[in-house]
C-alpha cells in the first residue's frame, strides 16, 4: 500500500501515525456455557468506551428483567447477536468485536461455550494470539475448560489468560480463587503454553477489568485490560522459511505470467532463486508486481504477484520455496484431528483435504488413538465422534506440500470436507510426513515418458486384464505380447503369480494384502508405462476399489480395463493349476470366486467373453480394440 | 513499513485481497456487489489491486431501487468508466412496475422488493455462485456472527446456526448445484479503518460523504435529503439548506444525513473519532425490530 499523503494534515497525520504504532491483538474468549463470556466482552467494550450513545440507549431498554451490573446494563447483549442466542441466553456463533485502548488494538472472537457448538470455538482459536480461558469461580475447572484448553494447545495458541469469573458472588475469597488457579495449572501443565496468567473478575460489575479492584486487596497481579496492552505475543514470521503458496495465476495477456498468492512466511527479494516444491524444478523471481510498483522484497503476511525468470509449469495449490529449504511433499502424514460433524469419522473413507490452495482426496488410513480431554489419555478408538480429538494418519491421492503445524500454521493446517454434501468435517494440523514418504522427493528428470514413448515409436499404455482364476487373462495376455514383439513394439507382462513369487511373496490373501498387492503392481506397471512400455497386467483383482486404485495411480498413463468374463464354472473345468480343486477341499482359503467374492467390472472399457472364443481370437480382438 | 511487520492497515489489506483471489480462483461465476458506498469504494480498490495487472476478473452488480440519491448512481457512471470493470445494473420491474415506493409501502416492504428480491433475481438471473460484499463485522451484531465465506442455500438462505467452522484462512468453497456464498473480505475492518484507508490510499468516494449545504426535512429527528420531486412533502413541510453529510448511504428517503462541516477527509476522520454515535444510527431499515437485520439476512439480504 502507497504510503504517500497527499495532503499533510498535521494533527490527523501525528493521529495516523499513532494509530499505526498501535499493535493488534487478536484474543479469543472460551470456556464453559454460563460463565460470562459474553458479559466481559460487553464489559470490555463499555469500559473502553466503545460503546457508542445509541447502542447504549438500545441496550438499557433491552436490560430490563435481566441480570444486570451496576451500571444497569447487561452486557451480554452487546455481542449475542441472533435471536436463537437471544432467546436461549447462550452464544452459538463466533462473533467478533474491535475495540482499541491508547496502546493497542483488539479483535476479539466471542466463543460458543456450549459443547454443541465446540467447531466454533475452534474456528475462533484458529486466528486468536491469545485465549481468556473463564471459568465460573463457584463452579471451578470443568470438562468444557479442559476440552477448549486442550483444543487451544492443538490449534496452537500459545497464550493464555485464566479469568475466574464471578468473584463477586464467591465473596471475594482468595482461597477459591488460589484452589481453581491450581487445579488449571496441574492439568494445563502438559499443554505446554508458553504464558499463563490468572485474573480474579467480576465482568458483571467491573472488577480488576481496567484497574485493580478494592474488594480483591489479596490480588497483586494487573488487571485485564493492562495486561492485554502489554503482553508480548509477536512473532516474527519474517524469521521463518519462505513459503509462498499460489493462488491464482495471473495472466492478463500473452507477455505476462505471475503468480499470486500471500507470503505465508518468510522473505523473499528479486533475484531470489526459488523452487517449485511439486516438480522441484528451480527458477529466479524477476519482479513482485503491485499495484503500487514493484517491489524489492515482499515479507510475510503480503499478498503480491511474483514472476519467475523462466518458463516453468507453476498452477494454484503450488507451493514456491527457498532451494534447501523444502517443505515436505507426501502423501503420507500424521495429524491430529478435531472432529466437527454428526457423521463420525472412520478410517478408510475418503474426503477432501485442502491445505492452502491444494485440494485433494485423502483417506484416514489409521485411527491411532482418541485423546481423553479430561485426562489427556489416548484410548483406542474405531471412529472419531463430534467434538473428539484424536491422532490418525492419511493418504492422499497425490502429493502435497506441507510443513509441520508447529512449524507453520498456515502450511501445516487442513481441512476435511465432505465429498456429497460439502460440509466441513474437521480440521486437522500435521504433525509429521510419515517415514515411509519422508525424504522422497519427485524428481524431475529431462529424459521423461514421452521422449522414452517417441524412441520406442509406441504410446505406452496399462491393458489392466480382471476375471477369475483360469478365465484366459494370461493366455491373452501372452499372444498379444507375442504379436506385438513381432511388429517390434515393446510389451511386458505382469502376472499375478509371478509378481508373488518375487515382489510380493511377502503378502497374504487377506483384504488388507490384496489391496497392497495391487498398489505394488500398479506402482509397477506406472513406471513401466513412464520407461515407454504397453504393459499388460493379468491379475484377478477381484475388488472394484482396488481397481479404482489402479486406475487412479496410472493417473494420466492411458489405462484400459479389460474384463475376460468366463463363468465359474467353465474355470472350475479348466482348472489349469488346480487350485479350485484344493479351494473345493478346503486346503485354499479366500479363494475367488469359491468363499471370496468377484466384484465385476461396472465399467470396464472392453469385455471379452473366454468361454465363447479362443485366446487367440479374444487377443485379436483387443489389439483390434486398442488400435495396436 | 516496519521493516519485518505489516501495519495493521497493510495486514488487512493484504487478508482482503488474498480473500478475493480466493473467490476468483475457487468460483465459476463470481460477482461483486456494488452498492457505491465508501466500503464498496474500498472493495473495488482491493480488487483492482488483487488482480493487477489483470482486471478485475468478474463484473459488480448494482442494486438500483429507483431511490437513490442522483450523485451515486453519477458516480457509479464515472467510476465504470474510468476503471473500466464490467457494470450489471439490475433494478426489480415487479417493483416499477406496482410503483413500490418507501412512502406508500412502508421502508420494510419497500427494502424487501426493490432490494432483497431485486437482489436474488439479478443473483438467479446471472448464476452466480459467489456474491462479493462489503459488509463489515463491526456494523452490525448479526453481522459480527457472519462468516467470510458464508454459505447460502439454493434460496439464498442464510442459516446462523449451520454455519460452516472457518479455520485459519483456509475456506471451504465448495457448493452443491443451486447453492451460493455470500464473500465479505472485509470483514474485519471497522469503519475507521475504511476511513484511513479512503484517506491514504486516496480512493475516489461519492461527494455525498462530505458536509455541503444540501435541501433537508427534518422528521422525527432525522434529517432526510430532498433529493428529488418524488419526496411527499408534508403540509407547511418546507425543505430547508443545510450543512450536511452522510455516514452511510443508502435510499435518500430512508438515509438520515448529519450535520457535519466535515468538507473533506481529514475532517471526516477526526469527526469520526469524537462521534458518539454508531455508523448505523441514520439507518432506518435497521430499527424495524430487533434482530431485523437477522432476518432480512436470512431471506436473502446482505
Amino acid at each position: 500500500m502507497s504510503a504517500a499523503m497527499a495532503t499533510p494534515d498535521t494533527d490527523l497525520d501525528l493521529w495516523l501515525a499513532q494509530q499505526t504504532d498501535k499493535s493488534l491483538l487478536r484474543f479469543m474468549t472460551c470456556g464453559s456455557v454460563d460463565d460470562g463470556k459474553s458479559t466481559l466482552i460487553g464489559r470490555l467494550l463499555y469500559d473502553s468506551q466503545q460503546v457508542l450513545d445509541d447502542q447504549l440507549a438500545s441496550l438499557k431498554k433491552e436490560s430490563h428483567n435481566r441480570t444486570v451490573g451496576d451500571e444497569g446494563i447487561d452486557f451480554s447483549l452487546l455481542v449475542d447477536g441472533l435471536s436463537a442466542e437471544r432467546e436461549q441466553g447462550i452464544t452459538i456463533d463466533v462473533a467478533y468485536r474491535f475495540f482499541s485502548t491508547d496502546k493497542r488494538k483488539f479483535i476479539v472472537a466471542d466463543t460458543p461455550g456450549h459443547e454443541q457448538y465446540t467447531r466454533n470455538m475452534a474456528t475462533g482459536a484458529s486466528n486468536a494470539e491469545l485465549a481468556l480461558v473463564l471459568i465460573d469461580a463457584r463452579k471451578g475447572v470443568l470438562t468444557q475448560t479442559r476440552r477448549h484448553s486442550f483444543i487451544l494447545s492443538l490449534i496452537g495458541v500459545k497464550h493464555v489468560v485464566l479469568v475466574v469469573n464471578k468473584i463477586d458472588l464467591v465473596d471475594y475469597d482468595q482461597a477459591t480463587f488460589d484452589r481453581i488457579v491450581a487445579d488449571y495449572r496441574a492439568f494445563a501443565e502438559p499443554l505446554g503454553f508458553k504464558s499463563l496468567a490468572a485474573v480474579p473478575v467480576s465482568a458483571l460489575r467491573g472488577d480488576n477489568i481496567l484497574t485493580n479492584s478494592e474488594r480483591t486487596r489479596w490480588y497483586s497481579g494487573e488487571p485485564l485490560v493492562p495486561y492485554l496492552e502489554n503482553i508480548d505475543v509477536a512473532e516474527d514470521r519474517t524469521a521463518e522459511k519462505f513459503r509462498f503458496p499460489v493462488q491464482w495465476v495471473n495472466r492478463p495477456n500473452l507477455d505476462f505470467r505471475g503468480f499470486s498468492g500471500t507470503v505465508a512466511s518468510g522473505v523473499i527479494k528479486v533475484g531470489d532463486e526459488v523452487l517449485i516444491a511439486s516438480s522441484r524444478k528451480p527458477a529466479a523471481v524477476r519482479s513482485i508486481v503491485t499495484m503500487d510498483g514493484e517491489l524489492e522484497r515482499a515479507i510475510a503476511g503480503q499478498a503480491v504477484t511474483l514472476v519467475l525468470d523462466r518458463e516453468v509449469d507453476v498452477s494454484r495449490g503450488d507451493v514456491l520455496t527457498h532451494a534447501g529449504e523444502t517443505p515436505e511433499f507426501s502423501n503420507q502424514f500424521q495429524a491430529r484431528l478435531v472432529w466437527m460433524n454428526d457423521e463420525p469419522a472412520f478410517p478408510g473413507r475418503s474426503y477432501l483435504l485442502k491445505i492452502g490452495a491444494q485440494t485433494v482426496p485423502a483417506t484416514i488410513t489409521d485411527l491411532k488413538y482418541r485423546i481423553n480431554v479430561n485426562t489427556l489419555e489416548q484410548t483406542a478408538a474405531t471412529k472419531v465422534d463430534l467434538n473428539e480429538v484424536a491422532t490418525v494418519t492419511l493418504a492422499t491421492d497425490k502429493p502435497i506440500a506441507f510443513d509441520p503445524y508447529a512449524a507453520n500454521a498456515l502450511t501445516g493446517g487442513f481441512i476435511l470436507v465432505d465429498r456429497l454434501s460439502n460440509a466441513t468435517l474437521g480440521a486437522g494440523t500435521i504433525e509429521f510426513g510419515l517415514r515411509r514418504a519422508q525424504n522422497l522427493t519427485y524428481q524431475s528428470f529431462d529424459v521423461n515418458r514421452e521422449v522414452r514413448a517417441r524412441m520406442k515409436g509406441q504410446t505406452p499404455r496399462i491393458v489392466w486384464f480382471t476375471g477369475l482364476s483360469g478365465s484366459g487373462k494370461s493366455s491373452i495376455a501372452n499372444i498379444l505380447e507375442q504379436r506385438l514383439t513381432a511388429e517390434g513394439r515393446h510389451a511386458y507382462i505382469l502376472d499375478g503369480d509371478n509378481v508373488r513369487h518375487g515382489l510380493n511373496k511377502d503378502l497374504g490373501f487377506t483384504e488388507a494384502a490384496r489391496v497392497e498387492n495391487i498398489r505394488r503392481v500398479a506402482e509397477v506397471a506406472k513406471l513401466m508405462a513412464d520407461a515407454g512400455l504397453i504393459v499388460l497386467v493379468s491379475f484377478i483383482s477381484p475388488f472394484e476399489n482396488e481397481r479404482r486404485l489402479a486406475r487412479e495411480i496410472a493417473g494420466d498413463v492411458d489405462f484400459t480395463e479389460v474384463y475376460v468374463d468366463t463363468p465359474l464354472a467353465v474355470c472350475e473345468a479348466r482348472d489349469p493349476k488346480g487350485l479350485y480343486k484344493r479351494a473345493r477341499a478346503g486346503e485354499i482359503k479366500n479363494f475367488t470366486g469359491i468363499d471370496s467374492p468377484f466384484e465385476a467390472p461396472a465399467n470396464p472399457e472392453l469385455v471379452l467373453h473366454g468361454a465363447e472364443a479362443e485366446p487367440a481370437a479374444l487377443a485379436a480382438e483387443l489389439k483390434d480394440w486398442l488400435e495396436l | 513499513m516496519h521493516a519485518n511487520r505489516l501495519t495493521h492497515l497493510q495486514a488487512l489489506e493484504a487478508e482482503s485481497i488474498e480473500i478475493l483471489r480466493e473467490v476468483a480462483a475457487s468460483f465459476e461465476r463470481p460477482v461483486m456487489m456494488y452498492s457505491i458506498g465508501k466500503d464498496s469504494s474500498v472493495l473495488l480498490h482491493l480488487a483492482r489491486k488483487a488482480f493487477f495487472p489483470s482486471k478485475i476478473p468478474f463484473p459488480l452488480l448494482h442494486v438500483d431501487t429507483t431511490f437513490k440519491f442522483k450523485e451515486m448512481i453519477a458516480f457509479r457512471d464515472q467510476t465504470a468508466k474510468d476503471y473500466g470493470f464490467e457494470l450489471i445494473v439490475h433494478t426489480n420491474q415487479d417493483g416499477v412496475r406496482d410503483r413500490i415506493n418507501p412512502f406508500d409501502h412502508g421502508s420494510s416492504r419497500y427494502t424487501d422488493i426493490m432490494k432483497t428480491q431485486a437482489l436474488r433475481q439479478a443473483l438467479n438471473a446471472g448464476k452466480y455462485d459467489a456474491a462479493i460484499g462489503g459488509a463489515r463485522r463491526d456494523e452490525e451484531k448479526s453481522r459480527a456472527k457472519e462468516r467470510i465465506f458464508s454459505h447460502r442455500n439454493a434460496n439464498h438462505a442464510w442459516d446462523p446456526k449451520n454455519q460452516r467452522p472457518e479455520l485459519w484462512r483456509t475456506f471451504n468453497t465448495r457448493l452443491n448445484p443451486g447453492e451460493s456464498m455470500r464473500v465479505f473480505p472485509i470483514s474485519n475492518w471497522t469503519e475507521l479503518d475504511v476511513w484511513t484507508y479512503i484517506y491514504s490510499e486516496q480512493i475516489p468516494i461519492t461527494p455525498l460523504y462530505f458536509a455541503r449545504p444540501r435541501p433537508v426535512v427534518e422528521r422525527s429527528g432525522t434529517l432526510i435529503m430532498v433529493d428529488d420531486e418524488r419526496l411527499p412533502l408534508a403540509p407547511g413541510e418546507t425543505p430547508r439548506e443545510e450543512v450536511v453529510r452522510f455516514r452511510t448511504l443508502g435510499c435518500y428517503p430512508l438515509t438520515g444525513a448529519i450535520r457535519s462541516d466535515a468538507a473533506d477527509l481529514p475532517s471526516i476522520i477526526m469527526e469520526m473519532q469524537a462521534s458518539r454515535t454508531s455508523e448505523r444510527e441514520g439507518r432506518l431499515i435497521d430499527s424495524d425490530s430487533v434482530g431485523s437485520m437477522e432476518k432480512k439476512k436470512q431471506e436473502g439480504y446482505f
